[in-house]
């Protein structure tokens, strides 16, 4: 089917037939394909017998989509680029001013989150805000946290990290396990949780100093998998896959607290409704802040010394050395720093949750992390934001979607899709965008930045 | 002439069980221009990369200044102030050419760094107009340039360059030795250099050495390697006279 090409001749009727005929035959390949697959159906009866199902009518909506969907991909979808491509390379010449939405896209969008909560509660009431608020504002934060806390490791050092949520379990187990044992409250625990995950972070820079590319790879993602097995199997300490419940929660610095039964309890003090919808929106906030932090920090270090040598050392390794820069401690830095912010997003993660076993640290956490990273295009911040939007988002929004049960049957259930659909995203993105959402690593120094600002008030079209 | 900064002694050197250097010595004194040419495997980036301690000699040693750095991490080394412009230049091809020769001047924190950056526009000119643009997408010239203008940032004692006329125009390739010979006279820099193009280099050079098969065979100034009957047939017969 991909043989095909769009060729500008073949407009008007021989187009359509064109799209007829294609279309017709991707209809005919996807009754082939799944024909067995989705036409029948074997499950067991009451009696474990097996029986036959046959399910013509799920049969030729798979086959109707297809063959719609090529039919509509030739007519409309591969003319519509085409032009779009002679279009793009017309101005490509010209310059384009930038929008004002393009130059203040972040500050906009920083804007944008701290509006959320206010404007969802006052769209959906106190408790209708619960859904935005919660499962996609927080869902979606400690995502994009997590994959700026990567981006370090691997976007900027250049040290493929397949092991990243060991980090965050780190995190996770370390406010679970001392806020228990101990009482101590969630903002001292929370730097605690990622110097402890930082600490974790150069155990494991250790003994991958000397490996690049795929045997880290390989090691860090044994790494993940131990520090998983050892929560399943330590179980005097974390209860193994039974996990840590009754994780107590966080308070607005000591000042309000969310325990329903407490006398300083927020709802009650600002004489409001009891909800529980209160503490997911400071919880946004804390991961609002967690999340602009670990920004902050990235953006700050990439202009200071230890940030460049994690460029250089992901550009080339020996250059580096014959620099004078110690590639030893660059990396034990890099695992550490963005192993703090895996530790900073585990703690988060187990106050939300107020839940923690390992079955929240399984190796696929640290595939979607990394694929958000990748995704983005390496190292961009802005990138990461927008891949984990549409990937968590998305996924999210397919608990939305009741109305495919119509088409499916009340069995459907699209959560169950979930991976398969962020996997089909991931390859178009990769197709489209081989370098991730912004591919292009923006400099951070320029000469004579100042200079450069003033002259291009004063005189016109220098440079 | 007088001080020697660079003295490597009785160096051997392996990868795994292949010995490429076999007993090398090499002397290169303060304020020299010292050339080092050979035929293609003879050892020659193998010793530049001695040098610096990656791989380090397995016998032998070598001293900079009066310090034994033949066990020295490659790091130390280069903190000492021994700058290399390496055999494929190296250069990080995701940064700009500004951000590379910022890189250059990260053992002074980017302290002398716009004094220095601006020498380095003098000294290279292209580099100033192409200074917005990734390393990556610089012509082999240009990456040339710039990978001697980054080890020039590091305001080094003793500069390793490793073919730097490689893959460049006889015009470019006069620039570059003429910028050598400027920064030895004007600011007294030393520099240690290996050329395919012994003429060239010799020509520049106050003394030179032959390698042969991890050995140096011959050794004396520039002038007499040039005179050499032996040199000229072996490195500069059919080349340029
Ligand atoms: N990493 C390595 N592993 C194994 N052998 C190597 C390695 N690097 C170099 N050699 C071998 O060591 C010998 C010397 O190589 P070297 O690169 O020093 O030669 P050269 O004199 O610089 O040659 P050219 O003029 O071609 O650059 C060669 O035989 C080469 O094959
Ligand atoms: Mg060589």
């Amino acid at each position: 089917m991909a043989t095909t090409t769009y060729s500008k001749e073949s407009a008007g009727g021989s187009l359509t037939a064109r799209a007829l005929r294609e279309g017709f035959f991707a209809g005919l390949v996807a009754f082939g394909l799944f024909f067995l697959f989705v036409g029948l159906e074997t499950t067991q009866n009451i009696r474990n017998e097996l029986v036959l199902n046959q399910r013509w009518g799920l049969l030729a909506i798979f086959v109707a989509v297809a063959a719609a969907g090529r039919f509509l991909g030739v007519l409309y979808v591969q003319p519509w680029l085409a032009a779009r491509k002679t279009a793009k390379a017309a101005v490509a010449d010209k310059d384009v001013p930038e929008t004002f939405l393009a130059r203040n896209f972040s500050k906009l969008a920083i804007l944008a989150l701290v509006l959320m909560p206010p404007v969802a509660v006052a769209l959906f009431g106190v408790q209708g805000s619960l859904k935005w608020v919660d499962n996609f504002g927080i869902q979606i934060l400690i995502y994009v946290m997590l994959a700026w806390g990567l981006n370090i490791v691997v976007g900027l050092a250049g040290l493929l990290d397949l092991g990243y949520v060991a980090f965050y379990a780190v995190g996770a187990y370390s406010y679970a396990l001392l806020s228990q044992h101990f009482g101590f409250s969630f903002w001292i625990l929370l730097p605690l949780a990622g110097i402890l995950a930082a600490f974790w972070g150069m155990i494991l820079g250790f003994p991958v100093l000397r490996l690049k590319g795929d045997y880290l790879a390989i090691v860090t993602l044994a790494f993940g998998e131990i520090i998983r097995l050892v929560l399943i199997n330590w179980t005097e300490v974390t209860k193994g896959t039974f996990g840590i419940s009754g994780i107590p929660k966080a308070s607005v610095f000591g000042i309000w607290s969310f325990d329903v039964g407490a006398a300083n309890n927020f709802a009650k003090v600002f004489e409001l409704p009891m909800s529980s919808a209160y503490y997911k929106i400071f919880l946004f906030y804390v991961i609002l802040a967690l999340a602009l932090l670990t920004a902050y920090v990235t953006i700050r270090l990439r202009r200071m010394p230890i940030g460049r040598a994690w460029e250089a050392l992901r550009e080339d390794e020996i250059a580096c050395r014959s620099l004078g820069i110690n590639t030893v401690t660059t990396k034990l830095t890099a695992f550490a720093t963005g192993a703090m912010f895996g530790g900073f997003a585990g703690s988060f993660f187990a106050v939300r949750q107020g839940f923690v076993s390992p079955e929240s640290f399984v190796f696929l956490e640290s595939a979607i992390i990394l694929a958000i990273v990748v995704l983005g295009g390496m190292g961009s911040l802005v990138g990461i934001a927008v891949a984990a939007t549409v990937m968590v988002g998305g996924t999210e929004l397919l608990r939305e979607m009741t109305f495919l049960k119509a088409i499916f049957g009340p069995d459907f259930t699209p959560e169950l899709y979930r991976m398969l659909i962020f996997g089909l995203a991931m390859v178009v993105v990769m197709v489209w965008k081989p370098r991730g959402f912004v591919g292009s690593r923006e400099p951070t120094a320029f000469l004579h930045e100042r200079k450069a600002v003033s002259g291009s008030f004063t005189k016109e079209g220098h440079g | 002439m007088s001080e020697t900064l660079l003295k490597v002694h009785a160096v051997e050197t392996y990868y795994g069980n292949i010995r490429a250097l076999a007993g090398v010595d090499v002397e290169v004194n303060r304020g020299e221009i010292v050339s080092l040419i050979g035929a293609n495997g003879a050892g020659k980036s193998t010793l530049m990369m001695t040098i610096c301690g990656s791989p380090q000699a397995r016998t032998g040693t070598v001293t900079f200044d009066g310090q034994d750095i033949t066990r020295l991490p490659t790091h130390e080394i280069a903190r000492l102030r021994i700058a290399q412009s390496p055999e494929g230049r190296r250069i990080f091809p995701r940064m700009t050419v500004y951000e590379n020769l910022q890189m250059g001047a990260s053992l002074d924190k980017l302290k002398y760094f716009d004094e220095d950056v601006e020498k380095i526009f003098t000294l290279f000119p292209r580099l100033k107009e192409r200074q917005a643009q990734r390393g990556g997408t610089l012509s082999g010239g240009e990456q040339q340039m710039l990978s001697i203008g980054r080890a020039l940032m590091a305001r080094p004692k003793l500069l390793l360059l490793d073919e730097p006329s490689l893959g460049l125009a006889p015009l470019i390739v006069k620039q570059i030795f003429d910028a050598i010979k400027v920064l030895n006279k004007e600011q007294g820099l030393t520099v240690f250099l290996v050329e395919q193009n012994a003429f060239a280099a010799l020509k520049l050079s106050d003394r030179g050495y032959v390698m042969v098969n991890g050995r140096v065979t011959m050794s004396g100034s520039g002038k007499e390697l040039l005179a050499n009957p032996e040199v000229r047939a072996a490195y500069l017969e059919g080349g340029r006279h």
